[in-house]
């Protein structure tokens, strides 16, 4: 009985409390309303409905930029949380307020029906991860899974040691 | 008096400034012509993205970009009406400069029946050295 298993909870602890400052430390991210929801490595983007996200007031309509923004938001996390994952679990401590974030070099979005005024949800695909290039897809989708409003692929350049 | 393209240009600065989204962020439209427009966004804490360097989040210079490209589309004058982003893709070539308002220029350069084609670039106060640009598809209404 060498290695006993860590208790779940200092587990669940330590990820959701990396989780907390990366998301936290970020004023846009506060700002939009965002936060992300945690199944093991899982992560979901959570966009709570609110009026200042309207870009169409007639239809009503979510604005395609508050979509984007989602997005991209949840592209970077998602990179982030996968570039530091296995130190985490290596018991590392991570001061994630000094660490550089993922830079975007492109991001490109498909708008595919009209963002509806509620709730919109969003999970990135990690399909790239070199040590310089990274490339993410991510899904947005509000009542069904299955029914994305909107998708996108980004390239990102990832933070060097000497930045 | 005013001409109808000058009416045309009032009712699509109101209409912009109205949106709720482009509200929250305080862009302003600064001209809007024949197929084109320009709007400010001004440097706001709210809208940093990286903490360390203060630059603002590239979500935000999409708005900006998504909102003036629409604009353009608005103020094309084969396209009537409404309109709604079908694409737009970003390309980030620099960060913009911590403090600095940043301005999109948009130009719609081909509207087909039912597509708009539009480009833009961002820049903050250096504007010969693009923040970023973009390209989109738009969809054109009441055709």
């Amino acid at each position: 009985m060498a290695n006993r298993p860590e208790p779940v909870q200092v587990i669940k602890q330590r990820r959701d409390a990396m989780l907390q400052s990366l998301v936290e430390g970020v004023p846009y991210i506060q700002f939009m309303g965002i936060r992300f929801d945690r199944r093991g490595d899982e992560l979901t983007g959570v966009l709570p409905y609110q009026d200042m996200l309207i870009g169409n007031p007639m239809l009503p309509a979510l604005h395609g930029g508050a979509t984007a923004a989602f997005l991209e938001v949840t592209a970077i996390i998602e990179l982030t949380w996968t570039s530091l994952w296995s130190r985490m679990e290596a018991g590392e401590e991570i001061d994630v307020s000094s660490h550089r974030l993922p830079k975007t070099i492109d991001f490109s979005v498909d708008y595919l029906r009209s963002g509806l005024p509620r709730d919109a949800y969003a999970r990135a695909r990690v399909n790239r991860y070199g040590r310089r290039y990274a490339s993410v897809h991510v899904e947005a989708w509000q009542d069904n899974r299955t029914r994305l409003f909107s998708q996108a692929t980004g390239h990102f350049l990832m933070p060097q040691k000497d930045d | 008096m005013t001409s109808p393209k000058d009416r045309k240009a009032i009712i699509a600065k109101q209409f912009i400034e109205a949106l709720p989204y482009a509200k929250a962020l305080g862009m302003a439209i600064d001209e809007v012509g024949d197929g084109t427009a320009t709007i400010t966004m001004p440097y706001d804490r709210k809208l940093i993205g990286d903490p360390e360097t203060g630059v603002i989040h590239g979500g935000a210079v999409s708005a900006l970009m998504d909102t003036c490209c629409g604009a353009a589309v608005m103020a094309h004058p084969a396209a009537l009406g409404g309109t709604a982003t079908i694409d737009l893709r970003i390309d980030y070539m620099r960060p913009a400069k911590p403090g600095d308002a940043i301005k999109t220029t948009a130009t719609c350069y081909h509207v087909t029946r039912s597509v708009a084609f539009v480009r833009a670039v961002t820049s903050d106060s250096d504007e010969n050295r693009p923040v970023a640009t973009a390209t989109g598809a738009f969809t054109v209404e009441g055709a």
